[in-house]
């Protein structure tokens, strides 16, 4: 078995915050009726995290759900693991109405890190960053720039960025122009 | 002559002197001056050339309303024109360059316009060069391009850097003068999220200048303390250079920051644009002082009194020795009274108002200054600078009672609000008889979604021209705005202002109010564009009576200015024309940005590597690396053809398609759209999606389907393959894989929201390569033990194998007519399948095939390819595509489209082959000509050339093509007429050149 390669291989830029490609994570869309009760105990078992709300993710240990949509969520697992959680989550879901589709590969993920990685993300994405608006546990659907893209923030100096596979070079562009040294806004904070 | 002071200029950092040129000539100036300051302090009074008729032109304002002194700044890659001298700081090493003139600002030819301006009058231009015709292009044209235009155009890729952000806020306010403060302040007192945000670099406007005591304490000392408390806000942003550049729908509101125009070598960008989403705006811009025509109000050294008295205050520097002041209005006063105490010379206040000034007017008089009411200007004597002025009578013709020599004038027609902002998303206004200027209508103010306000205006900007009533209306702007947000407001105190006692303004037009033409055509109301009152005064003569009909008839206001300064001016001398109220004639529309903003600004980060997202498969490097000649194909890039050394295009694809072929290539087909289509009723949703049948097709089997839109219209094509009862997976165009999805969540989610499907888009997923040709099979047989010999993996079907320690989904599939799987894989592990695929095929010679080989070898195969053979007007009937079309299905998407009559004509053009008598290749797109001529005179046509290649197997040209009654032509020859007039005869065949019973592909 050849050894799977995220799309940049874990490039890294130091900005005045750091950016960079993460590996590759299991991602797993589902989409089904998210008011089912079999649907939560599935994603529950899948990733040790509870129904997240609208526009929320919910982070566990061995992995987290995002909302995506009224009926599409986001579970992100080990990328090893995907598979085996996958047919689990099929066999919990049996006799119901559901989808479960393995895109990890479709995706690319980038951490930014630093004090400042509020206004990097609000160069480039149309999404209020201030503190009292956006905070752990909170996910946004939307674009940057000109691709589409989600993020939360994994504490106050961390954001992570899910964005499509073939638009990973763009994507780490970006953001490397956006946290080039001296562009720093200071509003945030 | 100007020059600097050394006693006054509170924005200047004297200790830090900064060299810059002025074409060419070396000057100083110091840390805070603008370049308009430090020019003057220069003594350079001239500042360019007018637009039409090149007359000397200096600096007439000291803020964004300046017409006049516009550069070309800098050099090469940080060249750029229309920079205004008087918004733009000075920075160590600046190179300005003046503009239109020609040869040198001294001595310009152009000049000799001045002499002819009795002829070049407004219309002038429409009227003289509309005949004879051909004139235009090659004479008119060529030489006033020549002589016309204000910069020059960067000729350099712009080396700066820009960025957007993305802001939110309760409250945005536009203006950081007292107004805009003060209602920041309270705003922002309620909880609310107030950004503030002021064009200058410094805070409080013209207050610090003007004067006046807030609170018992000089007004300076007040802006000094609301500034910092609002630094200490946590819920407050303020912001300086940054000009709110316009209002728009919902709240949205552009911010134009200039981060590093006066430090152009710091890191980061040289600007920003805000986009701002915000609940209210407050919009607290201020008041322009408007010029007052009379003849020779152009001539360097003429300014507006509240610019000379901001050179005198701010910037210490003096326009002239001897300076005459002339008013409609007691705020120029104050010019005279700053200028008689740092020193200067004031020989005259000239005002024309009969009754004079209230008490600014007596504190001139005792600092020993002439005033002399009801009296006017006749005319500016000077050329390339004031040399004195004749007083007349402001009631007469014009008659001179008195020259007085001066150096500088200092003019002001009274003040116009800047209603621009409220303006620009619908507020109204009306006109303030009083004050004479148009004013917000505040009842009328832009509305939201709800029709609620969101726009309110504050301070002068609200025609609260004094200091008390200004602070009072803002200090209720920010409540409104607080409340309008939800906050709730407490009660509190207006800072007190001194009031001041000042006489009426009394509206003055023309200067004086009888003036002869003579005097007329020598009043400048735009100075950028060069209209005189006499030209608007044409203008309503010949008929021009709508502002709008005027202003570009004349070109009043059109210029980079946008008509600050003459707009009002312009349209009172209309209305005098044409006898009626100034509200009834009205203003022009007043549109974003408020001033220009840079290009680069409005592109932000999209230039560059990150121009554009360029979407790359996993096997995107291995193709770059290997002589891949790209092409695009919606987003993404994929190699047309791979080159090798000496190689041009068509011989690669040769050689491409000859290997393929005769032994093994490979495709990197990543690009290909896949769906999943999940659920119970994913059969019966894809029966209506596709034209053909869907749902009886067998798990582990594939087939082909057209898709087509409600017309009837072919829009998609592809392979569905069903991977299990529930579920299918179909394959899509390479540009079609978002739209298809788009298109399927619309039926599912707007018409059939009863049906239990759902789909996926999971084309990223994987990365899919074909291996096709006759040897194929042989090298894939070394990569795996899982049986794909003919039996074991039959045409059209899939199976789930290992291949190089690789789990794959090998699909039995064809497109170029030979033996070929399209293997999927992870997108992860592509990368690696490609170079294991490489490896096994070496001993076949195996090597990559582009895009144009695999339209060549579908084509030699008969194979349509959306795009080509479709362009959104064919059905799968014109392609006789019959045989995919369920006839047992009740319905499809497009099946009633393609009863209707006119789609069921059977002189609809259908689809054949052709082949060229002499096998050269058809052009793309050839018309078929038919004999006659149709009602425009065009040969009649009878078909058109859809695919056409050189086809390497056949050794000849092979085309497709849509032709009138085609399939019942076969063998006759029709013709191509090309450009060159020639024409290339071809046979109507079979489309189908290679292969016809498809027994290679099935092996």
């Amino acid at each position: 078995m050849s050894n799977p390669v995220s799309a940049l291989q874990g490039a890294a830029y130091d900005g005045y915050v750091k950016v960079e490609e993460l590996g590759l994570r299991g991602m797993i869309t589902v989409r089904g009726n998210l008011a089912s009760t079999k649907l939560k105990n599935a994603v529950k078992a899948a990733t040790g995290a509870a129904m997240p709300k609208q526009r929320q993710i919910s982070i566990a240990d061995e992995g987290a759900v995002a909302w995506m949509s009224p009926d599409e969520l986001l579970l992100l697992v080990s990328y090893d693991k995907v598979n085996e959680v996958i047919a689990a989550f099929e066999e919990a879901m049996a006799g119901q109405h559901f989808l479960a589709v393995n895109v990890s590969d479709a995706r690319a993920m980038f951490r930014l890190s630093g004090d400042k990685v509020r206004e990097v993300i609000a160069k480039i994405s149309p999404v209020d960053m201030a503190q009292d608006e956006f905070n752990t546990g909170d996910f946004r659907r939307t674009r940057m720039a000109q691709i589409p893209a989600a993020f939360w923030m994994a504490d106050e100096q961390t954001v992570e960025i899910i964005c499509f596979r073939s638009v990973a070079d763009y994507a780490y562009g970006l953001l490397k122009d956006a946290a080039e040294p001296g562009g720093e806004i200071g509003i945030f904070g | 002559m100007s020059t600097r002071l050394s006693n006054s200029g509170r924005l200047l950092n004297k200790g830090r002197a900064m060299n810059f040129t002025f074409n060419g000539k070396r000057m100083s100036g110091f840390e805070g001056d603008t370049l308009a300051s430090a020019l003057l302090a220069n003594d350079q009074m001239l500042v360019g050339r007018s637009f039409k008729y090149h007359r000397p032109r200096g600096i007439v304002a000291s803020g964004a309303e300046e017409p006049n002194a516009l550069f070309n700044m800098g050099e090469g890659s940080k060249f750029e024109p229309n920079q205004r001298a008087t918004t733009t700081e000075l920075f160590d090493g600046c190179k300005l360059g003046s503009q239109n003139h020609w040869p040198s600002l001294e001595f310009d030819v152009g000049a000799v316009n001045n002499k002819l301006g009795r002829f070049l009058t407004a219309g002038f231009y429409y009227k003289m060069f509309m005949h004879p015709r051909p004139l235009w292009k090659h004479v008119y044209e060529p030489i006033i391009r020549q002589s016309a235009g204000l910069g020059k155009a960067p000729k350099d890729r712009d080396a700066d850097k820009y960025e957007h952000f993305y802001a939110y806020t309760d409250v945005a306010v536009v203006g950081g003068g007292v107004a805009g403060l003060q209602a920041a302040l309270v705003a922002a007192k309620t909880g609310a999220r107030v950004l503030v945000m002021e064009q200058t670099a410094h805070w409080g406007g013209r207050a610090p200048v003007d004067g006046g005591t807030v609170n018992g304490e000089p007004v300076d000392k007040f802006v000094d303390q609301i500034v910092s408390e609002l630094e200490t806000m946590s819920n407050v942003t303020i912001r300086t250079r940054m000009m709110g550049s316009g209002v728009y729908d919902h709240g949205y509101l552009l911010g134009y920051e200039r981060v590093n125009d006066h430090q152009p070598e710091a890191k980061g960008p040289r600007h920003r644009l805000w986009r701002i989403r915000a609940g209210q705006i407050i919009t607290a811009t201020g008041a322009i002082e408007r010029p007052i025509s009379f003849a020779g109000n152009d001539i360097p050294g003429v300014m507006l009194a509240s610019a000379v008295r901001d050179y005198a205050v701010n910037y210490g520097v003096s326009v002239g020795d001897r300076t005459v002041v002339v008013t409609n209005n007691d705020d120029a006063y104050r010019t005279a009274i700053a200028l008689k105490n740092l020193g200067l010379d004031v020989p005259a206040i000239i005002d024309a108002r009969s009754g004079g000034a209230g008490a600014l007017g007596d504190e001139a008089r005792a600092l020993g200054i002439r005033v002399e009411n009801g009296k006017g200007i006749a005319k500016v004597k000077g050329y390339k600078r004031v040399e004195g002025v004749a007083i007349c009578s402001q009631a007469g013709e014009g008659a001179v009672l008195e020259e007085i020599a001066c150096d500088a004038v200092a003019m002001s027609g009274g003040w116009s609000p800047v209603v621009h902002l409220w303006s620009h998303c619908g507020g109204k206004l009306y006109w303030d008889e009083a004050q004479a200027h148009f004013r917000p209508d505040v009842d009328k103010a832009p509305t939201g979604a709800a029709g609620e306000a969101f726009v309110i205006v504050a301070g002068s900007a609200n025609g609260y021209l004094d200091l008390a009533a200004g602070l009072a209306d803002a200090d209720a702007a920010g409540k409104a705005a607080a409340k309008a947000v939800g906050k709730k407001v407490a009660k509190s105190d207006v800072p007190a202002a001194e009031a001041t006692d000042e006489a009426a303004s009394e509206a003055i037009w023309l200067m004086p109010q009888g003036a002869n033409i003579k005097l007329r055509m020598k009043s400048w109301l735009d100075y950028q564009n060069d209209v005189k009152v006499s030209d608007i005064q044409l203008a309503a003569r010949e008929g021009f009576e709508s502002v709008e009909h005027a202003k570009r008839y004349t070109t009043l206001g059109m210029a980079t200015d946008q008509g600050k300064l003459s707009n009002i001016n312009g349209l009172a001398i209309l209305s005098d024309a044409l006898n009626q109220p100034i509200p009834q004639t009205g203003t022009t529309t007043f549109r974003p940005p408020y001033t220009p903003i840079s290009m680069g600004a409005i592109a932000g980060e999209a230039r560059g590597e990150i121009f554009q997202p360029i979407r790359k498969t996993p096997i995107h490097s291995w193709n770059e690396e290997n002589g891949a000649d790209f092409e695009p194909v919606g987003a993404w890039r994929r190699p047309y053809t791979y080159l090798r050394d000496g190689e041009d295009r068509h011989s690669a694809v040769i050689r491409e398609i000859d290997q393929t072929r005769s032994s093994m290539g490979l495709l990197d087909a990543s690009t290909l759209g896949k769906l999943i289509v999940k659920g119970p009723d994913a059969g019966k949703f894809l029966d209506m999606m596709y034209t053909n049948m869907m749902s009886t097709l067998k798990p582990g089997r594939c087939r082909y389907g057209l898709m087509c839109n409600e017309n009837g219209f072919l829009m998609d094509d592809g392979v569905v393959a069903r991977i299990d009862d529930d579920t299918f997976l179909c394959h899509t165009t390479t540009g079609g894989a978002e739209n298809i999805h788009g298109h399927m969540e619309e039926w599912l989610q707007t018409e059939w929201w009863d049906l239990k499907v759902y789909v996926a888009n999971v084309t990223e997923q994987f990365a899919q390569i074909a291996v096709v040709g006759p040897n194929g099979r042989k090298a894939m047989e070394k990569l795996t033990e899982d049986d794909i010999s003919a039996e074991g993996l039959p045409f059209m079907a899939f199976k789930d194998i290992t291949l190089a320690g690789i789990s794959a989904r090998a699909y039995r599939i064809s497109f170029s007519g030979e033996l070929s799987y399209e293997i999927a894989v992870p997108a992860s592990q592509g990368r690696a399948l490609w170079d294991a695929l490489l490896e096994a095929g070496a001993e076949f010679n195996v090597m990559p095939y582009g895009t144009e080989g695999l339209h060549v070898m579908r084509a030699e195969k008969g194979f349509i390819m959306i795009g080509d053979e479709t362009d959104g007007t064919v059905i799968p009937q014109d392609l006789n595509m019959q045989w995919a079309i369920s006839k047992k299905k009740e319905d499809y998407l497009g099946k009633r489209a393609q009863e209707r009559s006119y789609m069921t004509d059977p002189t609809r053009w259908k689809l054949v082959g052709l082949e060229t008598t002499d096998g050269s290749v058809l052009s793309e797109g050839a018309y078929a000509v038919a004999p006659g001529e149709n009602a425009n005179g065009q040969r009649n046509v009878q078909g058109r050339v859809t695919s056409t290649y050189y086809s390497p197997t056949l050794k000849r040209g092979i085309a497709m093509g849509l032709l009138l009654n085609g399939p019942d032509r076969m063998g006759e020859v029709v013709d191509f007429p090309r450009v060159d007039g020639t024409s290339v005869l071809a046979k109507v065949v079979d489309p189908i050149f290679y292969d016809k019973d498809g027994e290679k592909q099935n092996v």
